[in-house]
């Protein structure tokens, strides 16, 4: 069965993405044609026309659930299943062209010669400003200006196109050429031939995408996406080649050269002489600006402002050949890729966008399936399982060892042949630590149960402790005044904030995080069974003294009942802030628990195990929230009514 | 002898501005066993005070409360209460509600049954003994309040305001009810009230309060209630001397009022 799902994922996502289309559409007008109808009461303002509505719900669920399918790129999957690998080949090619496109005012704003001739010249007239304000001496300044100007002339000479050598011409012309016979093969059908069995037998043979930790499938599927591979590796080499070309010429070589040497013979002199200290410092910096320079215009990289159009023309056309090819592709890419694309790497190719860190939908299902199965678990945990535990454990577990110590009479001690004698102070002891042979009962474990518990049990302790005291303060002004700075000091600090200190004071383990989970719930407990006690009505209490009730029986069919509705109000706020601090204290320590995994996965960035964590936790919570619903529901009916 | 005796009561409370108010003044009064008396006065003349310090409530701070020679001290069984409000407890039923002075004393369960049923017929809520008390009406409320206190068989049954939060219809039925108690079972009834009708209907006996000290000013003794036991109240209403003595007390009221509040008009 799970199997059959697995392999058929592609279809049901497909099929649950058309549903949910459905079912969004069907709930809005469903509920657009009530509204019109309803006529009961249209007056704005009036609560009661919030109630019911389950086909918002409907329609609510759907969109959320739309959005995931949409922007996880899981809708596309479903669709277009090839298309990544496709989306793959085109990447090559656009990560080959790449180093050539940026030259020209495709992507950026200017031409790459334009903006390195502007940054170069203008920093060479502030190196000539900042000269004319130091305190160079007058011959330093001559040379060292005679410097720069030449500086500044081969840089510009760079741009005129009668300096450009008609070798450099030629490499151009050369590789324009290239680039226009690569997009003919890009756009010839018949390239590169038939595939050979070997290829096709690879291309079957690998996962597909997202199957079997494969993000994308490398190796071209289709006769397109065969093309695209193909015609990849013969552009890299071409942006290679055209990378490598340089202005250069026997002309500006000469004058490099010469400059060159009027550089070293500066920096020469500038070593010998006598100066020292600060003087010594600035000039050496102005050289070394003025060698930086150098190096830039040494580059050749500013070329004529016409030169390279051959090649820019080509890349254009190939551009516009590539996304011809593509047809279709490049819609599937804009519209069912939404924010981002594939992108090809050194050796294969990744999501980039809201697909690589919003993981779909059906892998978070996969894998909150899998690590449900207590073989897998995490981290050797299952998430949620039993175990066969003795009772004999438990037994001890409850009863504290120093019972043992209350019954009359002496531990033994070992007789001198090695063997020690029972008596009855010892088999207590047995029953105390659970030391006795016992059958087994199944008992829940797992990442989840340990949460579950470490709730439940900081907010039962919170409880049992909080009511009473609550109870205490609200009708007492000693315990009012008391308790109330010592309560009202520690509750406003976040819980995080106490979860450093108490985890080293009570461990990493369930003691600390219950001690925290207690902390949290005690300070809401007490507040809102004071509220509850402090809002009795003294009539109540009256009728209930003229009714022969003792101060016992007052707090107790009194008090206590008329303070329920605020105590089960805070308990539902206990649970939910216990809830989110159990989570934070399990990421700062522990080994098992739901924030525990989360923070695993975190710093593994196994964004699909966050995501289960998160809509377990939202569930769980979700589920609590009900239960406790359900209970005030149940128990409290005539709350607002009395 | 199981009189209600009042041998000049002083109560004096401190407000939290630390001034003294003189709620109740030399208050002196004798309530024979079975007599019913309803007290009547403008806002602030002590009613409540008084009703507070005969159930226990509050201590005087001067001067003697006693019933059946004994001193008052604290609230008891023996002075049965009934709010104006009711003050049912919203989270139980109505018999749990009736049987909870029962209850509270571990009373028989077999015994305590059979008498919530006796009291609710009599307050006419046959039927009713597992119904939320929060989805009764106020009258049916002030019913389940009446048996809750009646059940626990009190000498004295005290009453502040108890109809004054019902309806015109409601609070008449009510008032027949009340003294139907009082004819069958012969208790003494002191009803708090701030209408001068109930008053007259419902009092043998007649206490008008004054204000600032809060003091008896006036007593009179009425046939109204006997005549209420065998007559329409509406008829009663209609009897001259009736609407003589209503208009003596009104006219009376208000001239207290006006005393205090300064002349309206």
């Amino acid at each position: 069965m799970f199997e059959a799902i697995s392999q058929n994922r592609g279809m049901i996502v497909g099929l649950i993405f058309i549903l949910l289309i459905i079912g969004l559409f069907a709930a809005y007008f469903y509920g657009r044609g009530i509204i019109r109808t309803e006529k009961t009461d249209a007056v704005f303002g009036n609560p009661e026309k919030a109630l019911g509505g389950w086909y918002w719900v409907c329609a609510g669920v759907s969109s959320i659930l739309l959005i995931w399918f949409y922007f996880s790129w899981d809708a596309a999957r479903s669709f277009f299943p090839k298309s990544a690998n496709e989306l793959c080949q085109v990447a090559k090619v656009d990560t080959a062209i790449n180093p050539m496109r940026s030259i020209f005012p495709l992507q950026s704003r200017l031409l790459k010669g334009t903006s390195l001739l502007a940054r170069d010249g203008g920093q060479l007239e502030t190196l000539k400003r900042d000269l004319d304000r130091s305190g160079f001496t007058e011959a330093e300044k001559a040379e060292y200006g005679d410097l720069l100007n030449q500086l500044q002339d081969a840089l510009f000479s760079l741009a005129s196109p009668d300096n450009l050598d008609p070798a450099v011409q030629q490499q151009i012309t050369q590789i324009a050429g290239r680039l226009d016979d690569a997009r003919e093969q890009l756009a010839n059908s018949a390239f590169p031939g038939e595939p050979s069995a070997e290829d096709i037998e690879t291309a079957t043979n690998q996962p597909g995408w997202g199957e079997a930790n494969t993000e994308i499938p490398n190796f071209p599927v289709t006769e397109r996406g065969r093309r695209f591979n193909a015609v990849a590796p013969v552009v890299a080499e071409i942006s290679k080649d055209f990378g490598q070309v340089r202005n250069t010429s026997i002309r500006f070589d000469g004058r490099i050269a010469a400059i060159g040497e009027q550089l070293k013979s500066l920096q020469e002199k500038l070593k010998s002489s006598s100066l020292e200290g600060d003087e010594l410092l600035e000039r050496e910096q102005f050289l070394k600006q003025a060698n930086k320079m150098f190096k830039r215009v040494d580059d050749g990289t500013v070329f004529p402002p016409d030169a390279l159009d051959p090649i820019e023309q080509a890349v254009v056309m190939f551009e516009a050949e590539a996304s011809n090819q593509q047809g279709s592709l490049k819609y599937i890419d804009a519209f069912a890729l939404p924010t981002g694309t594939i992108a090809a790497g050194s050796t294969n190719c990744s999501e980039q966008g809201s697909g690589r860190w919003l993981p779909k939908p059906s892998d978070t299902l996969g894998t909150l399936v899998n690590i449900s199965r207590p073989s897998v678990g995490y981290k050797g945990i299952p998430m949620l399982w039993y175990k066969q535990k003795p009772v004999a454990e438990m037994v001890g577990f409850f009863i504290p060892d120093w019972v043992a110590d209350l019954v009359p009479g002496k531990y033994p001690r070992h007789n001198p042949d090695g063997t020690i004698d029972e008596n009855l102070k010892t088999k207590v002891l047995n029953v105390a630590t659970g030391n006795f042979p016992s059958i087994s009962v199944p008992v829940p474990t797992g990442h989840i149960w340990d949460s579950i518990m470490r709730v439940v049990a900081g907010l039962f302790l919170g409880i049992i402790l909080g009511v009473p005291l609550g109870l205490f303060m609200g009708l007492s002004r000693f315990a009012k005044g008391f308790f109330d700075p010592l309560i009202e000091l520690y509750r406003p600090v976040p819980p995080l904030a106490w979860a450093p200190l108490i985890l080293t004071i009570f461990g990493i383990q369930d003691d600390g995080k219950i001690f925290l989970l207690f902390m949290v719930a005690f300070a809401i407990m007490v507040i809102s069974a004071r509220t509850g006690a402090t809002g009795t009505q003294l009539s109540k209490i009256h009728a209930a003294h003229s009714l022969g009730a003792s101060r016992r029986q007052i707090l107790r069919e009194v008090i206590l009942p008329n303070s329920l509705p605020e105590i089960l109000t805070g308990i539902r706020i206990s649970i939910g802030v216990c809830w989110g601090t159990l989570v934070a204290a399990e990421m700062l320590a522990g080994t098992t628990g739901i924030g525990f995994v989360e923070n695993v996965a975190r710093k593994q960035s196994d964004y699909e195990i966050i995501w289960v964590t998160i809509i377990l936790l939202g569930v769980l919570g979700l589920f609590f929230d009900l239960i406790m619903r359900w209970i005030i529901n149940r128990t409290i009916p005539w709350r607002g009514k009395g | 002898m199981s009189d209600l005796v009042a041998d000049s009561l002083d109560m004096t409370f401190r407000t939290p501005a630390g001034e003294a108010v003189h709620a109740l003044k030399d208050v002196s009064f004798t309530l024979k066993q079975g007599e019913l008396l309803s007290v009547l006065g403008p806002s602030g003349c002590g009613k409540t005070t008084l009703l507070n310090l005969i159930a226990g409530f509050l201590r005087p701070t001067g001067g003697l409360l006693s019933l059946n020679d004994q001193e008052i001290d604290g609230p008891g069984v023996e002075r049965g209460m009934v709010f104006q409000q009711g003050a049912l407890f919203e989270w139980l039923t109505v018999a749990e509600n009736v049987d909870f002075g029962l209850r509270m004393k571990k009373h028989d369960k077999k015994e305590t049954a059979i008498k919530v049923e006796e009291w609710l017929e009599i307050v006419g809520l046959q039927g009713f003994g597992s119904t939320p008390t929060y989805q009764l009406s106020g009258g049916m409320q002030q019913r389940v309040a009446l048996a809750r206190c009646l059940i626990n068989d009190p000498d004295l049954i005290l009453m502040d305001e108890p109809l004054g939060a019902l309806d015109a219809l409601t609070r008449e039925k009510m008032q027949s009810l009340v003294l139907k108690i009082w004819k069958e079972t012969g208790k003494t009834i002191l009803i708090i009230t701030h209408s001068v009708e109930e008053a007259l209907l419902l009092g043998e006996r007649l206490f008008v309060m004054a204000p600032r000290p809060g003091r008896l000013h006036k007593e009179y003794r009425l046939p109204f209630a006997e005549m209420g036991l065998n007559g329409d109240l509406r008829d009663i209403k209609n009897d001259p001397q009736f609407v003589e003595h209503r208009e003596e007390i009104l006219s009376m009221i208000w001239n207290m009022e006006e005393e205090i509040m300064g002349k309206v008009l």
